[in-house]
């Protein structure tokens, strides 16, 4: 059986995101199951279309954000819903969103981007997590 | 070990200026499209693919021909093994 890695995808700024999103690609590439567990503002960024707009950036570093935003840009770097994709290609990766966020938040599966794939409750995560080799909190 | 950058390989990805995890992106693609015994070569100039390449490689139980550093990038090749 392959590895796990559990990751609480908390946060939904595109700094945050992007780091989710490239250790989620890491942990595809390397033969790893990853389940990414979406909740409060990580299942705000994921709601349909929001990605194409969403600039924020963690409060701490707001002076930074179009700095960094440019950056990429100039770069050419993948955004994170890009790796994100990109790691679903090459690797077992399982988007679930939080039931209670959902709920608080008066959402369903469906206004949610496509690459989500079901929304789940926390006891569920927690059983898939007890097992996984890296579990992360972003 | 000059002849060795002239491997000749089935399928050549150039990944320099992507950066990571792009270059490994493109060699796990890349891999997936070629028959078992065919080569590949990645050239990439990220610093932290040099490192992941190998190490990806060895994982997924290929067959890494070698790491050849040009001017400014790095040229993997590697083996389909399975």
């Amino acid at each position: 059986m392959a590895e796990r890695m559990s990751l609480v995808l908390f946060s939904g700024t595109v700094d945050k995101l992007m780091a989710a999103s490239i250790l989620a690609t890491g942990g595809a590439a390397m033969g790893m199951e990853v389940d990414i567990f979406l909740t409060t503002w990580g299942i705000e960024a994921f709601r349909a279309g929001a990605y194409k707009t969403n600039q924020k950036v963690s409060a701490d570093f707001e002076e930074y954000g179009p700095v960094m935003m440019e950056a990429m840009q100039v770069k050419k770097a993948p955004s994170w819903m890009e790796n994100l994709k990109g790691a679903k290609e090459i690797g077992e990766v399982t988007i679930s969103a939080c039931s209670m966020t959902m709920e608080l938040f008066g959402l369903q599966l469906s206004d949610l981007e496509p690459i989500v794939d079901e929304v789940t409750g926390v006891a569920t995560f927690v059983e898939r997590a007890r097992e996984s080799k890296i579990s992360l909190f972003i | 070990m000059s002849e060795a950058v002239n491997i000749a390989v089935d399928k050549e990805i150039d990944a320099r200026g992507s950066f990571c995890p792009g270059p490994l992106m493109e060699l796990i693609r890349g891999i997936k499209t070629l028959p078992v015994g065919g080569t590949l070569a990645v050239l990439s100039s990220d610093p932290g693919s040099t490192k992941d390449i190998p190490a990806w490689i060895q994982k997924a139980r290929h067959e890494l021909i070698g790491a050849f550093p040009e001017n400014g990038y790095t040229r993997f090749v590697a083996r389909k093994a399975h």
